[in-house]
């Protein structure tokens, strides 16, 4: 825009200026940003095409065109028939293990986390910024460092290796993120509105329920996209807490497409990574901006 | 301390009733212990756990056997580890600087007022959406010697083309670097839009008025107000990179040749959960804290250290 401006104060006004669209710098604009966008849209297109292939097609043909002839029967075996270890009924054990897991724990730890955020600002007590900057430092520490301890935690509350230990383990860990997300929402909250209702004689939860929770749907959505798109993509946490048998999707496919034995059917593999990608990705797609909003948030408001 | 506390907590607006300290605002404290028990029991807890523990010669469960630094300085004698080390940090300063300058370009790009301003967003970002398995197996999909990239473009008839960077020791890391740069510049790419979108409009126009070209304008005075922007990037970006595990597990399992592609997260999972040495583990994943304090403090010095935060 700048540059369009500059221009025209060089030559000065020579009446109405016919609005051209081509200009070098629009192609150069408009052309570096379809080039990268070929780079992003290249590995999703490769998927599609692989998974849609027959195996004798992938062998011959080339990676990046579409298929002569359309089959579905990769997408069937990877969701019923591929094995991993002695199971084999395919990626839909995967996946029926990630919903339970993260159903329970996107609930759980953005109830937690919003009560966090709304005490934070609202109910401030004596060391409660001193927890809250713990917090914080916790979610850059590398998860390694309390992989341990809390194996033992869960072991002695025997839920070692159960759905509920790694239900546990994600609100735990989803709480800093989501604290500080919904502690800056909260902040932009004008505070007379807390303090007419302190007035009228509501106390902490019936504040939260009746104002707090009514008036921040949108960052309730946000942590719900975060959170169902974090805790479904994650991996070593599920390798860490739970046994072969209640393995999340992702540990699955990746037992599946980098097991050692049996002949490489690559085509099956990508229906199977498809079909592990498929729910953030629907997620996203209809969340549009609001993931976009929650993740810029989230991250330079803090 | 006590003072600031003293004058954000909510006035009671009844007359004075007086009761005992500890018990005001009770129910936010009973709220807050799923905090206070992560915060002191987990965070805080299990770090001085492994740390201490890392002192010990426990294998496959915890001892309290303490053998003071044996574990550290096997550790930096294993060929492993040093290799481990190495890869993290070349992986590290070329996706640090590759994603920053990536996403800013990006960003200034996307900041042109230009149209379908939303598609393009979509498509950038979508990758972030994904896990790192998914992305990981992607790649090694198509960098596959026999049917990708390299295989294709042989097909053509350039049949001297390698490109294979995932089978030689030498290249895995920039393997590795193309499928995070897929998944990771996108999330930047949006950080620094909403910068370039906080900064104010005036700013703009006076630097128009100065005749100060566009470039310039970014290099000399946008760049400048963004500080906080790119540090806060550039603390996310490096926290995530001093974690990654994942994306290594999917696309190479730490190889070619055994341990081209280590990594201290691998390393440090190995060593507690298979080769049942927790002591290795354990200090191991005490040098991965050491090396995330040695970014975040100097960070968090910075941002809250003179002025008071929240």
């Amino acid at each position: 825009m700048a540059d369009v401006s500059m221009a025209a104060a060089m030559t000065g006004p020579r009446g109405a200026k016919p609005k051209k669209r081509l200009t070098g710098r629009n192609i150069m604009l408009y052309g570096t940003l379809l080039v990268v966008c070929l780079y992003y849209l290249l590995p999703l297109w490769v998927m599609v095409m692989t998974s849609l292939k027959g195996m004798p097609e992938v062998r011959m043909g080339n990676i990046f065109s579409p298929p002569v002839e359309i089959t579905f029967q990769p997408w069937v075996k990877a969701w019923a028939e591929a094995c991993t270890g002695l199971n084999c009924d395919g990626l839909s054990r995967g996946f029926w293990n990630s919903v339970v897991i993260t159903v329970p724990s996107v609930i759980l730890s953005i109830a937690i986390a919003s009560v966090n955020g709304y005490a934070l600002i609202n109910w401030k007590f004596k060391g409660s910024d001193v927890f809250f900057t713990i917090l914080i430092f916790g979610s850059f520490i590398p998860y390694q460092i309390m992989l341990y301890p809390i194996v033992i935690l869960l072991r002695e509350a025997g839920l070692y290796g159960s759905l509920w230990g790694l239900v546990l383990v994600h609100s735990v860990f989803g709480m800093p993120i989501l604290t500080l997300l919904f502690r800056n929402y909260f902040s932009s909250i004008p505070e007379e509105l807390f303090k007419a209702a302190r007035v009228d004689g509501a106390g902490f939860w019936g504040i939260y329920f009746r104002i707090m929770l009514p008036m921040s749907l949108p960052i309730f959505v946000v942590a719900l996209i975060l959170q169902v798109t974090g805790i479904w993509n994650d991996f070593l946490f599920g390798v860490v807490y739970t046994k072969p048998d209640l393995y999340p999707m992702t540990v699955q496919l990746n037992n599946i497409v980098n097991s050692v034995q049996g002949v490489k059917e690559y085509n099956v593999n990508m229906a199977a990574t498809l079909l592990t990608g498929l729910v953030p990705l629907v997620v996203y797609f209809v969340s549009g901006k609001l993931f976009v909003r929650g993740i810029a948030a989230g991250a330079v408001k803090g | 301390m006590s003072a600031t506390t003293e004058a954000a907590t909510p006035r009671t607006t009844s007359a004075a009733r007086p009761r005992p300290r500890w018990t005001r605002n009770i129910s936010a404290k009973i709220a807050a212990i799923p905090m206070i028990a992560t915060a002191l029991v987990i965070f805080l807890g299990g770090t001085i756990w492994t740390v201490v523990y890392s002192f010990t010669n426990s294998r496959l469960l915890p001892r309290t056997n303490f053998v003071g630094f044996d574990q550290y300085e096997r550790l930096w004698e294993t060929s492993r580890w040093l290799i481990s080390i190495q890869n993290l940090m070349f992986y590290g300063v070329m996706s640090l600087v590759f994603t920053v300058t990536m996403g800013f370009v990006l960003a200034v790009l996307m900041d042109q007022k230009i149209r379908f301003e939303d598609t393009f967003r979509t498509i950038m970002l979508y990758p972030f959406a994904l896990s790192f398995i998914v992305t990981g197996l992607v790649w090694q999909w198509i960098l596959n010697p026999q049917f990708g990239i390299q295989g294709v473009v042989r097909d053509m008839g350039w049949t001297s083309f390698t490109f294979d960077p995932l089978n030689n020791p030498q290249t895995v890391l920039y393997g590795l670097l193309i499928a995070g740069l897929w998944q990771g510049t996108g999330f930047v790419m949006c950080l620094m839009l909403a910068g370039l979108r906080g900064i104010d409009e005036d700013i703009w126009k006076a630097a128009r008025v100065d005749g100060i070209p566009t470039w310039k304008t970014y290099v000399v005075v946008i760049i400048p107000m963004m500080r906080p922007v790119f540090i806060t990037t550039l603390v996310i970006v490096a926290s995530g990179i001093i974690r990654l595990y994942d994306l290594v597990v999917a696309m190479t399992s730490g190889g070619p040749g055994g341990n081209a592609s280590q990594v201290p997260a691998m390393y440090v999972y190995d060593y507690m959960f298979q080769a049942q040495n927790l002591g290795q583990g354990f200090a191991a994943s005490t040098m991965m804290l050491l090396s995330v304090l040695i970014v975040l403090i100097p960070w968090a010095y910075l941002e809250f250290g003179g002025k008071k935060h929240g």
